[in-house]
């Protein structure tokens, strides 16, 4: 008994100590709470830190922090611009012919060949410190040779105790470009560049060769025409063809430098037992570096010590520009349930946070003329919002190989149009998101080069522009659409019954039960009877790929700022059913075919913006797809942060981040004191209810006694 | 009896290749390799090329169960099945489909699972315990009458409202622990008082009302009337007679899930956002990772083995006329 008071004790006393130095339901350690620390959270966990792998949103807000291309875009201007990064300008593009003759920079489509970029990288930028550039006092590598018993104490990166660094050059991007068709490696745009690098496929041929006959490969012996080093600081990239957007992908982590070094040193045996592989710990020249991967629990980014010296763009003008990055260090924590993290955050414990529905109308009120704005009870806690339409699409797509709501007839035109007009996004913004999205207009979202606002950029076949507004059509045009088209009130002629639709859905949870709801009440408007097929995710993809699903939902994140990232997912020859492309509803017209090739090389300009007007037009004809909305993004940071506005396009923006920590620790301290009385009371009644239950065990005891 | 324990073990292979087949059934019917492929892939720019090279690495490229185009015993050899199963059997639990060590995984992930499964069963049970001896003991009572109501009202409430309301309570007005997550060492303390309260507290009414009707039972017998005839005190006698006398029961549901604690548990662990085994599963079945599945699975499986054998073990102990032959 006196032992277990001891521990009692003893587990009060930490307790009662950890509670006196920071607020008792602080979930960060003291040092970081204290620290220039960023703290935010993730939900899932990252599958892939390596570049040649990283594809999804949830990995490159990490690897953008560590990982330099030669470009990135610019952090506030809008429509999205390309700066360089590590590079000294941004690429040159020269055109060749099949002769390798140079052409002039306004060469004709079918003159060009092939093209290349020429890059040229700044001098004296460094790998941030890592084992597997350290070397001893004879200039051996240390770590490059190690047995099982070397690796035996060691289970996380920092278990090296040497570290070293090195000059980045321009081979290590070219090493980057080679590892994209690594036989071991798994990059999704391999394929798809193999299309575009000259060489790349061939480069992937030889080393599947090499591969099955277990040979281990070193990239470095590997040339191909596709990427070369022209010089320590210099190299060239050859595309076949002209492909403008190639600049673009330069931008993504795909194109950013990989020490071999470091590929060499996590290919030894041991190490991927240990889960130590370029997966978990990347290497990079960034701000940052990644210093504990615990993606089960928390990641953190610390300042990358041997980053060279950047200002905040901001402050280039002032006398004290501020040195990037401004935090010290970020620390992220899985957060998998919404309730907890928006707490914390109410709490100050997370710096920026997402709005929930659950609590959209505690955060947000909208004023008489319908625009959204910050709730008084934030704004007296500092709190601040920032919205950003976000580069993407959710559309509703129809099937156009499907007998009723596919094809290009007259019928089946009016029948799609009809139904454009009756599904009413704008009440679904309402209903659904809170009113955070636009209803799109088209493919292009805006902030994208070829988007149209105002009056010229309407949609006509489902608005009107009234009073300087677009007014959705009335029921009674998209129901006159469906009579002409055969389907009176939703009726075909000379069948019984109303015409039938099915909406293929991965859907089915008591979530969804509404929106499928309300798209039925949609499509009843004009008498259709919409089937909702719920199915599971795998063969609602396989449906799609199949091309057996009828009307389904469908969605698509800009990979970057150009129209064709948008206009490409209704190209023909991208045809789900034809080539496994990203053209989800099959949709094919010549004409659009043919502006697409010219606008995809085309400058941006006033000839471009006219091939995409008669291309939107087009579709808007066609009808391929309801356009549905663009999403809007609504971050709230507290008022410590500073530069937390969202740009939708550049990941690498933890670096401009600034955190008032004195602040941050006055207002947690305020926020979060204990309230310790309830617990007091029931400590007490449970005391006082035991009290008779002691006096009748007495007297139960006295009366036993007595007989 | 080392007999007995030896004839268990020889029992529990072909349970736990059942097991496996069942769960590598399932999972197949629901979920092809090119499935597995495309979701880790991602849904952008994926070629046919490229999920057969996934596939290929993982060794997700041969016949399920049989094949075809080989002889004799490599029919069975060479298929996904023997690949990703035989070597489970010597605890080997290989690579996760996203490249990560399950072994590892599984020897980091335990001990926050053990962090709450340990206190909430240690504690629950002493708590338990006593509230059905106290309540057994005032049987007949207004406290009993109270208690045996107070349980239902506990049991009949959903778990996943006490953990929202406990966050809500202690994390969000009281402010008195964090809502959410876990840190290593000491100051775990404060990340798991919360989950091991909510979870001592979510169990209390069923476990109660099911000791007490065990007490109750044992209560009536001969042996306790003479104990209280020697003069014993009645604690002596709930405690050293009645609750010894009905350790069987209580053993039975008890030790059959020790070695299955650091499993965790799948909700408490997700919502409290603790790096368990619990949470591990969970996600690995939402990623289609059929290599974590499979390896949690049949972990599961020889734990729950193991904790039937030790039950029979325990009632040996608590009963010396019990023989394991």
């Amino acid at each position: 008994m006196k032992k277990f008071c001891f521990a009692f004790c003893i587990t009060l006393f930490v307790i009662a100590t950890v509670g006196c130095s920071s607020p008792w339901n602080d979930p960060h350690p003291k040092e970081d709470s204290e620290e220039k620390t960023f703290h935010g959270s993730f939900s899932e966990r990252p599958k892939h830190l390596d570049p040649v792998s990283s594809y999804s949103e949830n990995e490159a807000r990490f690897n953008a922090q560590i990982y330099e291309p030669v470009v990135q875009y610019h952090y506030t201007k809008k429509p999205y611009q390309l700066v360089p990064l590590t590079g000294t300008e941004l690429p040159l593009a020269s055109y060749f012919d099949e002769n390798g003759k140079k052409l002039g920079r306004s060469a004709d489509l079918s003159e060009v060949a092939f093209t290349v970029y020429e890059i040229e990288i700044k001098k004296g930028i460094l790998f941030q410190p890592h084992p597997s550039f350290a070397k001893n006092d004879s200039g051996e590598f240390i770590y490059q040779d190690l047995s099982e018993a070397d690796l035996e104490k060691v289970n996380k990166i920092g278990d090296f105790v040497n570290t070293g660094s090195r000059e980045l050059v321009a081979e290590d991007y070219v090493y980057q470009i080679k590892r994209l068709v690594h036989p071991k490696l798994h990059s999704p745009i391999a394929g798809f560049m193999g299309k575009y690098i000259m060489g790349l496929s061939k480069l992937a041929d030889t080393l599947r060769v090499a591969d099955s006959r277990g040979e281990l490969i070193d990239l470095r012996e590997y040339e191909f025409e596709g990427a070369k080093a022209t010089g320590r600081y210099k190299f060239e990239v050859k595309i076949k063809g002209k492909y403008p957007q190639f600049k673009y992908w330069l931008a993504m982590s795909f194109f950013a430098p990989v020490p071999w070094e470091a590929e060499q040193f996590y290919s030894q045996k041991g190490m991927k037992e240990r889960n130590l592989t370029f997966d978990w710990y990347p290497v990079g020249t960034g701000p940052f570096m990644l210093t504990e991967n615990n993606p089960n629990r928390r990641i953190v980014l610390k300042r990358n010590p041997n980053y060279r010296v950047e200002y905040h763009p901001a402050d280039l003008e002032k006398e004290k520009a501020r040195r990037l990055p401004l935090v010290k260090k970020a620390l992220f924590s899985l957060e998998k349930e919404s309730i907890p993290e928006w707490t914390k955050f109410l709490q100050g414990y997370y710096d920026t946070s997402g709005v929930l529905s659950d609590s959209f109308d505690q955060v947000i009120t909208f004023n008489s003329r319908g625009d959204s704005r910050l709730a008084q009870e934030m704004i007296n806690r500092g709190i601040r919002l920032e919205k950003a339409v976000k580069p993407s699409s959710s559309y509703m797509g129809f099937n156009m190989t499907d007998p009723v709501v596919g094809g290009y007839s007259r019928r089946a035109k009016l029948l799609r149009q009809a139904i454009s007009i009756a599904v009413d996004y704008e009440e679904l913004l309402s209903i659904f998101a809170n009113g955070r999205g636009l209803a799109a207009q088209g493919p292009i979202p805006p902030g994208i080069f070829g988007y149209l606002a105002g009056e010229e950029g309407v949609n006509k076949n489902v608005y009107d522009w009234i009073d300087g507004e677009a007014k959705r059509k009335s029921e009674e045009v998209a129901h006159s659409l469906l009579a002409e088209a055969g389907y009176p009130d939703g009726r075909e002629m000379g069948k019984d019954g109303p015409l039938t639709l099915y909406y293929d859905t991965v859907s089915s949870g008591p979530g969804s039960k509404a929106v499928l709801n309300w798209y039925r009440k949609q499509f009843k408007k004009l008498g259709i009877e919409l089937v909702v097929r719920a199915t599971d995710y795998n063969r609602f993809q396989e449906k799609i790929r199949k091309g057996t699903a009828q009307i389904f939902s469908w969605g698509w994140n800009a990979d970057y700022p150009d129209p064709e990232n948008f206009l490409f997912l209704l190209y023909g020859p991208n045809s789900k059913i034809v080539s496994q492309g990203e053209n989800a509803v099959n949709y094919q017209n010549d004409e659009y075919d043919r502006l697409f090739a010219l606008m995809r090389v085309s400058p941006n300009g006033p000839a471009r913006q006219k091939l995409i007007n008669r291309m939107v037009e087009i579709l808007r004809e066609d009808a391929p797809w309801l356009w549905g909305f663009h999403p809007t993004a609504f971050v709230l940071s507290h008022g410590w942060v500073s530069d937390a506005k969202p740009n939708l396009m550049a990941r690498n923006t933890l670096k401009y981040r600034g955190i008032d920590t004195k602040s941050r620790a006055e207002m947690r301290k305020k926020w979060n004191k204990p309230v310790i009385w309830p617990v007091v009371i029931v400590i007490s009644l449970l005391v006082i209810f035991a009290i008779p239950a002691v006096f009748v065990y007495r007297q139960h005891q006295g009366a036993r006694i007595k007989c | 009896m080392l007999i007995y324990i030896l004839r268990r073990f020889l029992y529990a292979i072909p349970i736990l290749l059942t097991v496996n087949v069942l769960t590598f059934i399932l999972f197949f019917v629901v979920n092809s390799p090119d499935d597995m492929a495309r979701l880790h892939l991602g849904q952008k720019h994926v070629t046919q090329e490229s999920i057969e090279k996934w596939k290929a690495s993982r060794g997700y490229d041969k016949p399920l169960l049989w094949n075809i185009n080989e002889d004799g015993l490599t029919k069975v050899k060479k298929t996904i099945f023997y690949d990703h199963t035989v070597k489970l059997f010597f605890f080997e639990f290989g690579q996760s489909d996203s490249g990560r060590d399950i072994g590892f995984d599984i020897t980091q992930r335990m001990w926050p699972s053990l962090a709450i499964a340990v206190p909430v069963l240690l504690i629950g049970l002493m708590v338990t315990l006593t509230l059905a001896l106290i309540v057994s003991f005032f049987r007949a009572t207004y406290i009993d009458t109270f208690g045996v109501v107070i349980c239902v009202v506990m049991m009949s409430v959903s778990g996943l409202f006490y953990i929202i309301g406990g966050q809500y309570l202690a994390g969000k007005l009281l402010r008195l622990v964090p809502i959410s997550g876990y840190e290593e060492g000491l100051i775990s303390i404060k990340f798991v008082i919360l989950p091991v309260i909510i979870g001592v507290l979510s169990g209390l009414g069923a476990s109660t009302r099911w000791y007490r009707t065990i007490f109750l039972e044992e209560i009536n017998k001969d042996y306790v009337r003479t104990a209280r005839a020697k003069g014993l005190s009645e604690a002596m006698v709930m405690y050293s007679h009645v609750l010894r006398n009905a350790l069987i029961p209580i053993l039975t549901g008890v030790v059959v899930v020790l070695p299955s604690l650091f499993l965790g548990s799948l909700i408490t662990e997700a919502f409290f956002g603790i790096p368990g085994l619990g949470s591990y599963t969970i996600e690995a079945i939402q990623s289609q990772d059929f290599a974590i599945v499979r390896s949690m699975v049949f972990l599961g499986s020889v734990l729950y083995i193991l904790g039937l054998i030790l039950t029979d073990i325990s009632y040996t102990i608590a009963d010396p006329r019990v023989r394991l032959d």
